[in-house]
C-alpha cells in the first residue's frame, strides 16, 4: 500500500480531487478556492503602506493564510513519508528540447543547474527565479487571479473572464518557452 | 479554532500538488510545448470535477455547515485580464510554477523558491501601488 501510494499520482486521480477542494471550501464555510490572492493579504498585513488596494480588513480572509500554511506542511509531509522517485519521466520530445538549451540535468523537480542559489545572480538564475516570481506575483493579481482561482474555480462556474484570463496565461507561457528560451540558453 | 479546517484543506492541496507532479518545472515545459497530457489532464479533470460539483451546489440549493448560502460571484472582465494574465502566464513559465506550486516548493525543499516568493510578493505590493495608473 505504501509503495503504491509512493509512486507519483496519475492526472485522472490527482485532477478530480484538486477539483473537490471546489464544493469542499464551499461547504466548509463559503470559501471560494484561489490562492494568488494571499499574495495580498500577506502585503497587507506586513506592509501596506497607505496603498489603498491594501487598505482592507485582510483578517477576514485568514482563511486563505491557514490554507497557505497547510499547503507548506503537507508538500513536506508528503515528501518526507511518500517521496516520488527522483527522477520526473517526462516526455522524450521535452527531454531532447531541453538538452539542445543546454538543460542536461533533468533528475529532480527543477533543473538543477539553474535553481540553486549559487545561481541565484547568474542571468538564467536571475531571470527564471527573481523576475519570474516577480511576474507571478505582479501578474497574478493584476489579473485578479491564478491557475486555482481562474483556470479552476473560476472555469468550473462557467466564467468567461476566467477563459480570457486562462487563455493571456497561455500566451504568455508560450512567449517565454518558444521565443525566450532559445535566447536566453 | 475555526480556521484549522482551512489548514487540512490545504495540507491535502499540497500534498496533491507533490504527488501528482504539478509542481515540476519539467512539467510546464511540457505542458507549454504541448508534448504531454499530463497537465491539462490535471487541469481539465479538475474543471469538470469542480463545474459538476457546483452545479449540484447550486441546483440543491446547498448551505455552508454555518447555515450560510453558497454564492459564488461573477468574475468582472477588466483589461487586466488579459495584460496580468500575460504578464503572469511568463512567471509560470519562467519559474515553472503559480503560486500554489510556489508554497509547495517550500514544503518540498526547494529552498531557494522563498526567493521567487519574496519577488513575488514585491510584485504584488508594486501591482498594489501603480494600480491606480495602470489600464483596468
Amino acid at each position: 500500500m505504501h509503495e503504491f501510494i509512493s509512486q507519483p499520482w496519475p492526472w485522472y486521480v490527482a485532477g478530480p480531487l484538486i477539483g473537490l477542494m471546489i464544493p469542499t471550501l464551499l461547504l466548509l464555510g463559503n470559501k471560494k478556492f484561489g490562492v494568488s490572492s494571499s499574495l495580498r493579504h500577506i502585503c497587507a498585513a506586513t506592509f501596506p503602506a497607505k496603498v489603498s488596494y491594501l487598505a482592507y480588513d485582510w483578517k477576514k480572509e485568514i482563511w486563505n493564510l491557514f490554507f497557505v500554511a497547510g499547503i507548506i506542511i503537507g508538500a513536506f509531509v508528503a515528501v518526507n513519508f511518500i517521496p516520488n522517485p527522483e527522477i520526473i519521466l517526462i516526455s522524450s520530445a521535452t527531454s531532447a528540447d531541453l538538452n539542445a538549451l543546454g538543460i542536461t540535468d533533468q533528475s529532480g523537480i527543477v533543473p538543477a543547474e539553474i535553481f540553486n542559489w549559487t545561481n541565484l545572480l547568474t542571468l538564467p538564475g536571475f531571470v527564471l527565479i527573481v523576475v519570474g516570481g516577480f511576474l507571478v506575483g505582479f501578474g497574478t493579481r493584476y489579473a485578479d487571479g491564478c491557475t486555482s482561482g481562474h483556470g479552476i474555480m473560476g472555469l468550473a462556474n462557467l466564467q468567461w473572464p476566467s477563459l480570457v484570463a486562462v487563455c493571456a496565461f497561455f500566451a504568455g507561457g508560450l512567449i517565454i518557452t518558444h521565443l525566450i528560451y532559445p535566447v536566453l540558453f | 479554532m475555526q480556521n484549522i479546517k482551512y489548514l487540512i484543506m490545504g495540507f491535502f492541496f499540497g500534498t496533491l500538488l507533490y504527488k501528482s507532479e504539478v509542481i515540476s518545472w519539467f512539467r510546464i515545459q511540457e505542458m507549454f510545448r504541448f508534448q504531454s497530457f499530463h497537465m491539462y489532464g490535471v487541469m481539465g479533470s479538475a474543471v469538470a470535477v469542480g463545474a459538476l460539483s457546483i452545479f449540484l451546489i447550486k441546483s440543491l440549493h446547498a448551505k455552508a455547515i454555518n447555515n450560510e448560502p453558497i454564492e459564488i460571484p461573477d468574475k468582472k472582465f477588466n483589461v487586466g485580464y488579459i495584460i496580468g494574465g500575460t504578464l503572469f502566464g511568463m512567471g509560470w513559465a519562467l519559474t515553472g510554477a503559480c503560486p500554489g506550486p510556489l508554497y509547495t516548493h517550500l514544503g518540498a525543499g526547494t529552498s531557494v523558491m522563498i526567493v521567487a516568493i519574496l519577488s513575488a510578493l514585491l510584485g504584488a505590493w508594486l501591482y498594489g501601488y501603480l494600480r491606480p495608473k495602470l489600464p483596468h
